[in-house]
């Protein structure tokens, strides 16, 4: 006889108030969509630069005006009120609309480009500015991609402005999608350079040591292509270690890369989605590890087809490649990855498919400073940490044993201790030693000596 | 040889018991409760009403988690123990036996007899049931009152703050929490309700709740005679042992029930664990009934030893303690009274945005330091259990406080500030 509904016993009668320049900020943003609504359609073909103005500029100042009239009215703090008896973040219909409406956005730019050549069109003046041609599926794509981490990012810097790990990290990876993954590609190109995105390395941009990618850079005239195939094995094989070593694997994905960029900055509203059951965590770790020898296969076998001319494989290293394109790049990590966010969570591809991350991971697991430690007997149990962690790791079952947090997936985020209402967590780099703590008991009881590990 | 121990209970006490049972033994474990099937964290009651958590995720194990290691619960009201016939009686009419009994009962909230605390919409905060009820209480309301400036008091106010209902909060004391906190805290916490714009009545109490004809609250009136209009009443004046079934057991109770220095009652086989054991004789520094989270989960842990192993006395280290005040965070490690005793001596520091502060309380001859109260940062429990522990002085942990941070990355640190203003003290005095 459980007689505790759980989920859907509290509900929230009050709406939020939303006052006038709210309400304004907000009905900008929705003007904005329905101006690219209006140039998908093909209305006001002839006046691109007006339509691509108004839609972005509207996009931008909307979101600002909005995020500033919410967010510096109130006090510094943790600001998660609401979030599981809003529809929008807590798997409402407004999700699922959302949800959808994502997901058919990621469907129609990989699979019918077609569909979106008059919003493309209006991107062209832009695109001539920067790159120096006419605007492409991908130049749209990354230019809403980075328009939404501005803009959601300027609100996850005022909402965690109380915390300075936050509003650092949060200007870091807004930096790096705005100019290394969006205006440093577009000016190479203006060069007449190779299309490079510097903060991108093998195996998350798996194609970036594939044969065919090193031998284009290689041979593209001028010292630039060599550099770069230089600068991506550096990375992936000096810096990486190294950095992840000294600061975990959050050096990358929660300080540089633009997926987990888009993730703690639009996702924001819907961290609080990830699942946190122990059978998550073994699909998780099936899935994510699949992936990553689905790779590193593929690349091999490139390899070793390119040495070979291909005597050996013939077709099969490109179906292999073109299989992991297929499933992985555009249906794992776009549609999926990003058009669930509402409904999944933020960090589903970063959990359960980048090579990547799995790697740095096993890293972070086995050999790095990093750890999340606790604050000796403090914890109450409350479960925020585990609530708001993205990766669903389930961090209160650590921190109410005293123990210290070691996780591959952990990407370092910092929100755990953000969150929590009784200081316990903290993100540190220290000694190797003692860093996996099996502490016998909490601090705060003399009475026993006990091992904690049920 | 196999037992049947019952606990009465599935609080932190009850569960954190039964699970160093099953860690240290195959004894068989029933987990006796009529709140909610599965072990909840209390504390957090308050963050699935604003929404930041579903009651499910306030649940710190699996449901699958009980079965998997042999813990029987049961989601039924215990109405009265028979220690002679080692029996407990379900409000289903049916006994069970037990070998060994822990009672886990935990508390209930404090009445103080107010005429009309009966209404609707009048209530207190302490179970699953009353948070249900508060959300049925609160539904499109604009004004409500709580009597009793504790930190459930506090609690409740920021739940409604949430909702955007106006609260005032009556409060005895002079300031907020004076009882527990130092003036200069008690004010600094006081300005930061007030912020909020909850309208903080000190030195106030309840005379009389008064109902409409529908038998709903409709106001309150004062001591000093005011009557203010409000459609919920949060009475958070305390919690007392919840024992009322124990009466006729003749199990030894007195505000809660009384159990020596094992944990164990008057009766062989019976024990008390958590908000509900009160000790018969005071272990030093402590009280004698410790109503918060973590001492029921030592007091567990201390019992399943002595159930399980050999006997074990409770031997708690040095008190600590944290709550969130709104926004501020509070931790206390150590004792820190509301007033220095005369062999104390005190170092305050307190930041200029009036969020952040620490006390340091030391001995006035040997510059022993015996307890710190932070406020809006964050210090290291281990390091300053050593200090305790190790009978610092002020000046070693003046000089050392940076190990003691624990502060997030890139945040600004204070302890140098702290030290310079510890040394220009020490001058001018
Ligand atoms: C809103 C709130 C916030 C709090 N916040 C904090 C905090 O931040 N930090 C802190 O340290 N402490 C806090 N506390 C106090 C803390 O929650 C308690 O000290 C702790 O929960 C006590 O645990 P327990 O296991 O002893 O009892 P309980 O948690 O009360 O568990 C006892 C259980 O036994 C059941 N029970 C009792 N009698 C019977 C019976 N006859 N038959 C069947 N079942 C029965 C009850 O229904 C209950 O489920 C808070 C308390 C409240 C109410
Ligand atoms: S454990 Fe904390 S830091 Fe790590 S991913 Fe989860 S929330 Fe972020
Ligand atoms: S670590 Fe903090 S947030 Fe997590 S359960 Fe403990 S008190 Fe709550």
């Amino acid at each position: 006889m459980d007689n505790t509904n759980p989920s859907l016993s509290i509900s929230n009668p009050h709406p939020e108030h939303t006052d006038w320049m709210q309400k304004s900020g907000l009905v900008l943003v929705l003007s904005g969509l329905s101006v690219l609504f209006l140039a998908f359609i093909g209305i006001a073909k002839q006046a691109p630069l007006i339509l691509f103005v108004l839609s972005f500029g509207m996009l931008l100042s909307g979101s600002v005006i909005y995020t500033i009239r919410t967010y510096l009215t109130v006090h510094e703090g943790v600001k998660n009120n609401h979030n599981f008896s809003r529809s929008l973040t807590s798997r409402g219909v407004l999700a699922w609309m959302l949800g959808i409406l994502i997901t058919l956005f990621y469907i129609i730019i990989y699979w019918y480009p077609q569909l979106l050549q008059n919003v493309i069109s209006i991107m062209n003046p832009f695109s001539n500015l920067l790159r120096g041609r006419p605007a492409d599926r991908w130049f749209l794509y990354g230019s809403l991609y980075t328009t939404a981490v501005l803009a959601m990012g300027f609100k996850a810097l005022l909402k965690y402005r109380y915390s300075n790990y936050q509003r650092i990290r949060t200007s870091s990876v807004i930096f790096f999608q705005l100019a290394f993954s969006f205006l440093i590609p577009g000016l190479l190109q203006l060069f007449n350079q190779p299309e490079f995105y510097f903060s991108y390395f093998w195996p998350l941009k798996y194609d970036y040591l594939f044969p065919s990618t090193v031998h284009s850079l290689i041979n593209h005239p001028g010292g630039m292509g060599v550099f770069m195939v230089f600068w991506g094995a550096a990375i992936t094989f000096i810096a990486t270690p190294i950095l992840t070593y000294f600061f975990g694997k959050r050096w990358y994905c929660s300080w540089v890369c633009g997926c987990g960029g888009l993730a703690n900055t639009a996702g924001d509203p819907f961290r609080q989605l990830s699942d946190k059951s122990i059978k998550a965590w073994k699909i998780e770790r099936w899935s994510v590890y699949s992936v990553l020898v689905f790779i590193i296969i593929t690349t091999i076998l490139l390899w070793i087809n390119s040495i070979t001319n291909g005597s050996i494989f013939g077709e099969l290293s490109q179906n292999f490649a073109k299989a992991y394109g297929f499933f992985i790049g555009a249906i794992f990590s776009g549609v999926i990855g990003v058009g669930f966010y509402p409904i999944m969570g933020t960090r589903v591809w970063c959990r359960f498919g980048c090579p990547m991350a799995a790697i740095l991971g096993i890293q972070q697991k086995f050999f790095s400073r990093f750890r999340i430690t606790t604050n000796g007997g403090q914890c109450i149990s409350c479960g925020n940490c585990s609530t708001y962690c993205e990766m669903g790791i389930d961090v209160r079952s650590y921190a109410q044993k005293g123990q210290n947090i070691v996780r591959a997936s952990c990407v370092g985020c910092g929100i755990c201790a953000t969150v929590c209402p009784r200081g316990v967590l903290k993100l540190e780099n220290g000694s190797v030693q003692n860093r996996v703590s099996n502490q016998p008991i909490l601090i705060g009881n003399n009475s026993v000596r006990l091992n904690e590990q049920l | 040889m196999q037992q049947h121990i019952v606990i009465i209970g599935n609080g932190i006490s009850g569960i954190t018991c039964a699970r160093n049972i099953r860690k240290l033994s195959d004894h068989r474990i029933t987990v006796i409760s009529a709140e909610t099937k599965h072990f909840f964290s209390r504390t957090a009651l308050m963050y699935v009403y604003m929404g930041h958590m579903r009651f499910e995720d306030i649940k710190p194990y699996e449901d699958g988690f009980w079965e998997k290691n042999r813990i029987e619960l049961m989601h039924q009201h215990v109405i009265g123990v028979d220690p002679i016939a080692k029996t407990v009686l379900l409000a289903n009419s049916s006994r069970l036996t037990f070998d060994k009994l822990v009672i886990a009962s935990g508390s209930v909230s404090a009445r103080f007899d107010w005429p009309g605390q009966n209404l609707k919409g009048v209530q207190s905060l302490y179970s699953f049931q009353d948070l249900e009820l508060m959300n049925e209480n609160t539904k499109d309301i604009k004004q409500a009152v709580i009597v009793g400036g504790g930190l459930i008091g506090i609690e409740m106010a920021e739940m409604l703050h949430s909702r955007q209902i106006g609260v005032t909060m009556l409060v005895r004391e002079k300031k907020f929490w004076d009882t527990v906190l130092p003036t200069q805290e008690a004010s600094m916490i006081g300005d930061h309700i007030r912020e909020y714009k909850i309208d903080l009545r000190q030195e106030e109490e309840l005379l009389e709740i008064n109902g409409d004809e529908n038998g709903k609250v409709k106001s309150v009136t004062t001591k000093n005679g005011e009557e203010i209009a409000c459609q919920f009443v949060g009475l958070t004046v305390g919690v007392k042992p919840n024992i009322a079934f124990l009466r006729e057991s003749g199990i030894e109770t007195d505000k809660g029930v009384l159990v020596n220095e094992f944990l164990q009652t008057n009766v062989q086989d019976v024990f008390a664990i958590g908000d509900c054991a009160q000790f018969k004789t005071l272990l030093k520094g402590r009280k004698a009934i410790e109503q918060v989270w973590y001492t029921g989960r030592m007091q567990a842990e201390t019992l399943a030893n002595t159930l399980c192993k050999q006997p074990v006395t409770y031997n708690p280290g040095n008190w600590f303690n944290s709550a969130k005040f709104f926004d501020i965070e509070y931790q206390t490690y150590g004792i820190v009274l509301n007033k220095a005793l005369e062999n104390e001596e005190v170092f305050y520091w307190k930041h200029n945005s009036n969020k952040r502060s620490l006390r340091i309380v030391f001995m006035n001859d040997t510059k022993v330091v015996t307890g710190f109260n932070v406020f809006g940062m964050r210090l290291r429990h281990e390091i300053c259990d050593k200090w305790l522990n190790e009978k610092s002085t002020v000046d070693q942990v003046i000089a050392n406080l940076q190990e003691a941070v624990f502060d997030p990355e890139f945040y600004k640190s204070y302890y140098k500030e702290i030290a310079h203003a510890y040394h220009s003290k020490l001058i001018t005095t």
